[in-house]
């Protein structure tokens, strides 16, 4: 099955990608011919068998509803590419 | 003089705390080793400056947060980034008496086999330049291989810790999922993501990983060991059961070199006591790598998310608005395998392909448990090669994405199941190391050291590589 170009967009999308158009070829395809190789796993019939999300049998861990230290305003700050005041600040608009 | 190429861990531990050295004269010794050779293997990404403090050095892989020192994950989105907090296993390595000695470099977000998908360029291989040293953690192992390092951490996801040992020559240990805390470190796929020891001995590697383990109420997924780390000191194996899984040890992709010094540490247990059978994981192998190429990459499309230029690392200059900014940020910050890793992942999570992909990988996960935990029923140990191939040659494989994923072919399994495991130095195939996979039931570290040690004193692979013997200051 192949994945086509409007596909490719929509996951890039999804994923929030601009891809050039370059990239758009040459990943597109990559992504094609990896789908298609993992598309192996399709072909054991595991209707009985339940799904694994974690290797270890622990459930609940809960922490304690306590205050404890965290980072600092500054400390919290202290990567952002661009800040106002004690805010990071971002472009307007277009964002969903 | 001190030998850095020879000189174990545990020793070094020994002359600080006997002050037979200084630790200022312990990491001038690796200095002089990193200013010396770095230059040309490009282990390190970053070296930290003496800071007067004591204790035995260190290097981290660059996806662990190191306060105050640059940590970029081998990434252009995250350069200039410096963590404003240690992770959990550098604050524990602090409070055990180590120093950091520097970053070693990885593929961009660990998140390859070669080392060469690091956006700062690659690592050598010591053992011979032309070649790569595995990866991602290949900084990692290749520093300690050429004496820039007395040990080192890792991270293994697919083989990021066992795949570079085996390629450079060194002891590395993937530890029981959920016995090494994550905090505060760069997240890829956090159903497998493992942080680990590298190291020259396999009990340089089972004293690190006696420091890095432990639960750490900031990783809810983290356990306390069932028994203290013992270390190893029988030679012998009597009464240790060692399966041979045949399809890794069979399979057509594995080089005949490495078959055969498999083969003589198959041999050499059997000598020492052990009892040798065969068995079998043959989903395992023919359904690991699909498994893990869904898992994965959908669980890296969600980690990654957060890298959007907001709170930390690159934003790109030239943005129109917010979302725009989030896509250029993204297309500009990030290298061609994360890029993949995030269509795959997405499109492999995405509405209506859900179920056939990353449900039914998940299924999967558990038919390979199911079978490991079958072959345990009657062995302690299983014993395969850890790499198909020898360290190749840089460039053979970045063009084609499948045919570099096969590196990890015989790693992926055992992490998909959670399971430890260590690769030891088993010989050398066309002058250059190969490694045997050692991989256990969950929480058989104990058992991986004592089979590992015992065949490493029977192996007895000397660790420095060939081009760094001789003609050097002892």
């Amino acid at each position: 099955m192949a994945i086509d170009r409007e596909q490719i967009l929509h996951v890039a999308h999804l994923a929030r990608l601009e891809l050039r158009d370059d990239e758009l070829e040459r990943l597109g395809m990559q992504l094609n011919d990896i789908i298609d190789a993992v598309s192996k796993v399709s072909e054991l019939d595991l209707s009985d068998v339940p799904p694994t999300s974690h290797p270890l049998d622990v459930v609940n861990v809960w922490a304690a509803d306590e205050p404890r230290p965290c980072l600092t305003v500054e400390e919290a700050l202290a990567n952002a590419p661009e800040r106002e005041g004690d805010y990071f600040r971002v472009p307007p608009g277009g964002a969903t | 003089m001190i030998d850095t190429l020879r000189l174990t861990a545990e020793e070094a531990t020994r002359l600080v705390r006997e002050r037979e050295i200084s630790s200022a004269e312990l990491y001038a010794a690796y200095r002089e080793a990193i200013d010396a050779r770095d230059p040309e293997l490009h282990c390190y990404l970053h070296v930290c400056g003496d800071d007067g403090g004591e204790g035995v050095p260190l290097a981290v892989k660059d996806v662990i947060g190191t306060k105050g020192i640059p940590t970029t994950a081998g990434s252009k989105i995250l350069e200039g980034y410096v963590p404003v907090y240690d992770a959990t296993v550098v604050e524990r390595c602090k409070a055990n008496g180590l120093r950091v000695l520097g970053k070693t470099n990885t593929d961009e977000f660990a998140m390859g086999s070669s080392t060469e998908n690091s956006a700062y360029g690659p690592t050598r291989n010591p053992w011979n330049t032309s070649r790569v040293p595995g990866g991602s953690g290949g900084g990692s192992a290749a520093a300690v291989a050429a004496g820039l390092a007395p040990w080192a951490l890792g991270s293994d996801t697919g083989g990021s810790i066992k795949q570079p040992a085996a390629l450079c020559g060194n002891v590395g240990l993937r530890p029981t999922y959920g016995t090494v805390s994550r905090y505060g470190v760069v997240a890829f796929a956090s159903s497998l993501d493992q942080v680990g020891p590298v190291a020259r001995t396999v009990r340089d590697c089972a004293l690190l990983y006696s420091i890095l383990a432990g639960c750490d109420p900031c990783d809810s997924t983290t356990v306390d060991l069932p028994q203290p780390v013992a270390l190893p000191e029988r030679t012998d194996l009597t009464g240790v059961r060692v399966g041979v899984p045949v399809e890794f040890t069979d399979h057509e992709a594995i080089e005949p070199g490495v078959r055969a010094a498999v083969q003589a540490a198959i041999e050499l247990a059997r000598g020492l006591g052990a009892e040798v059978g065969e068995c079998s994981l043959p989903r395992s192998l023919d359904y690991g790598l699909p498994c893990y190429y869904l898992i994965a990459p959908a669980e890296a499309s969600s980690n990654l998310a957060r890298y959007d230029g907001v709170r930390y690392g690159y934003r790109t200059a030239n943005a129109t608005d917010r979302l725009d900014m989030y896509k250029r940020t993204r297309d500009e910050g990030f290298g061609d395998e994360p890029k993949r890793r995030v269509l795959v992942g997405t499109y492999a999570l995405s509405a209506g392909y859900y179920d056939a992909y990353y449900g039914q990988a998940q299924k999967v996960r558990t038919v390979l448990i199911r079978e490991h935990a079958e072959a345990f029923e009657r062995f302690d140990v299983l014993l395969t090669p850890t790499s198909p191939t020898v360290a190749f040659e840089l460039g053979a494989k970045t063009a084609d994405p499948i045919a570099m994923y096969l590196n990890d072919l015989l790693t992926i399994p055992s992490c998909m199941a959670g399971l430890p495991g260590l690769n030891l130095p088993a010989g050398l195939s066309e002058g250059l190391p190969v490694g045997v996979q050692l991989i256990g039931p969950q929480f058989s570290e104990n058992t991986l050291f004592r089979v590992g040690y015992a065949l490493e004193q029977a192996i007895g692979f000397d660790v420095v590589p060939l081009p760094l013997r001789g003609g050097r200051p002892r």
